[in-house]
């Protein structure tokens, strides 16, 4: 019987930069990761082929009833509304859906998929700056929650309400200085300037709109949850001054997204897992700006919130294959894998974290993960420590749950399966990977240019 | 390709060049490839002592070595 052969490492020499420490201080040791909930890798590799998506169903949930409970114990009335744009993949909406969220959409496409997800009329949020008066229609006969961006699209519900029967239900988004930068006063009207309190009057004197709440919604990744304390604060002042003007009550205060994900920022010094802020440190600054505002405590808003990646960046992944291993003129390591930008549309801001699906060793190198589109853009990690790895071996980008399976790009490859593992650790396929058809099948060649002689 | 005479490999795969003061890592099988090449051998003889002791095919071994000669000979650890 033949002895059992070591497993094989490529041979590496590395020079040694005395006095460069590694720049987080950090050890490179670590372990693959081989099993998502529970199923192997490799089986789900056999299964769906290379690259896919997947999505741990059990971290939403855990994720989303932890978020939950940082706010239910600080205050009485809390409403999470699931943001569409970050993961709209019906499958992902309805598993928050289910937990209990409502939606919140920015276009009448997002809108539309709520309703076929059966959330009620009445929990959908329609924020953003382009919504058509057909969708305006829709929303205001559903009873939707409309959230005005601009001084047109007041006028243009004014309007509507004057030839509808229903009342529309409106708030308006705000746009503040919260202390941090940039300040996003595209959206909404500015608090500071008073367009806020002048469009809350012009709503309150038509008469013909019911006033349900205030929204802000002040930047995405803010890694300071005073932030949303003086936003909140900001909001709660608009309140209190439409009661003692209007005798009017408000039915809710919404704070928005943007809490922090645990991804690490490009040029970053410390690593985002180390950084980022809790949601009980978020819940704590904005719980407590409203319940120290001026608001009677009889009528407390309800609060509600409109978290994206911070509520879904954790449960996705991307596994991938190592197509070709390279050395760049420069001497510098590359590896060219098969998740390219266009599947990973956030590589553009993080460093993401990426680990290897089998065994290794703690020998690493400089490497620089290119994917495989044929297009310079097409960079993964610029410098990454990384093992050393073989054309076939798989690898684990982590933490890709948020706006990458919305914000990709069908550009030179298909996209690829989305995988759900569910609570009993069973895969689904939620969304089949594309073929030639689902792409081409929306092109139209005229009659003309159909006989070709090549 | 020759090991230049005066370069030090230790077991440990540490590396050190007394010309320019330089020094250099190696993970186990890229020290026993050198400590093979500082005694002399050449290809046929470092690919068989590879394939036999670990688990890898003639290819994966031939690019690997390539890349690994590669650096040595751009870290001028050689002698041509
Ligand atoms: C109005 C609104 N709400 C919520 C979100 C979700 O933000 P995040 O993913 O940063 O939590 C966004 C994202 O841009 C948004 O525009």
């Amino acid at each position: 019987m033949a002895t059992k052969k070591l497993p094989f490492e490529r041979p590496l020499i590395k020079k040694l930069n005395v006095g460069i420490p590694n720049k987080f201080g950090l050890k490179t040791e670590y372990d693959p990761i081989t099993h998502i909930d529970g199923v192997a890798i490799k089986d789900l590799i056999n299964q769906f082929g290379s690259p896919f998506y997947v999505i741990s169903e059990k971290t939403i949930r855990e994720t989303y009833r932890e978020a939950k409970r940082a706010f239910t114990t600080r205050y009485p009335k809390v409403q999470f509304a699931w943001s569409y744009k970050t993961n709209y993949l019906n499958a992902v909406c309805n598993v928050f859906h289910q937990e209990g969220s409502w939606a919140e959409v920015v276009s009448g496409f997002e809108y539309d998929k709520a309703i076929a997800n059966r959330v009620q009329g009445q929990h959908i949020i329609f924020n953003g700056p382009d919504k058509t008066e057909a969708d305006i229609r829709k929303a205001i006969v559903n009873g939707s929650l409309i959230h005005i961006d601009h001084f047109d699209e007041l006028y243009t519900i004014i309007e509507l309400s004057e030839q509808m029967e229903q009342k529309p239900k409106v708030s308006i988004r705000v746009n503040m200085d919260t202390g941090i930068y940039p300040i996003w006063s595209r959206f909404g009207f500015n608090y500071e300037n008073g367009e806020a309190w002048e469009a809350l009057n012009r709503i309150m004197l038509s008469k013909k709109l019911e006033l349900m709440g205030l929204h802000a919604h002040i930047g995405t990744y803010i890694m300071v949850p005073w932030a949303y304390g003086h936003a909140a604060a900001k909001l709660a002042d608009l309140a209190v001054g439409i009661q003692k003007k209007f005798n009017h009550h408000i039915k809710y205060i919404d704070t928005g997204g943007g809490f922090a994900s645990k991804n690490t920022l490009k040029g970053a010094f410390i690593p985002g897992s180390d950084t980022c802020p809790t949601f009980d440190a978020y819940a704590e600054a904005i719980t407590s700006a409203i319940i120290n505002s001026g608001i009677h405590p009889e009528h407390m808003p309800i609060l509600i919130l409109e978290t994206g990646r911070a509520l879904i960046d954790d449960s996705g992944s991307l596994i991938g294959s190592v197509i070709a291993i390279k050395r760049l003129a420069e001497g510098k390591r590359a590896m060219v894998v098969d998740i390219g930008v266009n599947l990973l549309f956030t590589s553009f801001w993080y460093e993401h974290k990426i680990t290897p699906a089998q065994p290794f060793t703690h020998y690493t190198e400089d490497t620089v993960i290119y994917g495989p589109l044929c297009m310079n853009i097409d960079v993964i990690r610029d410098n990454i420590s990384f093992p050393l790895l073989n054309k076939g071996d798989h690898f684990v980008i982590s933490r890709i749950g948020a706006y990458n399976m919305t914000q990709w790009m069908q550009f030179i490859t298909l996209r690829p399966n989305i995988v759900m593992i569910d609570m009993d650790g069973k895969p689904h396929i939620i969304r089949k990977g594309e073929t030639n058809d689902s792409v081409t099948s929306q092109e139209v060649v005229p009659d003309y240019l159909k006989k070709i002689t090549v | 390709m020759k090991i230049k005479k005066n370069i030090a490999v230790s077991e440990t795969g540490f590396v050190f060049d007394p010309t320019t003061g330089d020094s250099y890592s190696l993970n186990p099988i890229g020290a026993e490839i050198m400590t093979l090449m500082k005694e002399g051998k050449e290809l046929p003889d470092i690919q068989k002592f590879v394939l036999d002791k670990y688990d890898v095919d003639k290819a994966t071994f031939e690019k690997s070595y390539l890349d690994f000669m590669n650096m040595i000979r751009q870290f001028h650890l050689t002698e041509e």
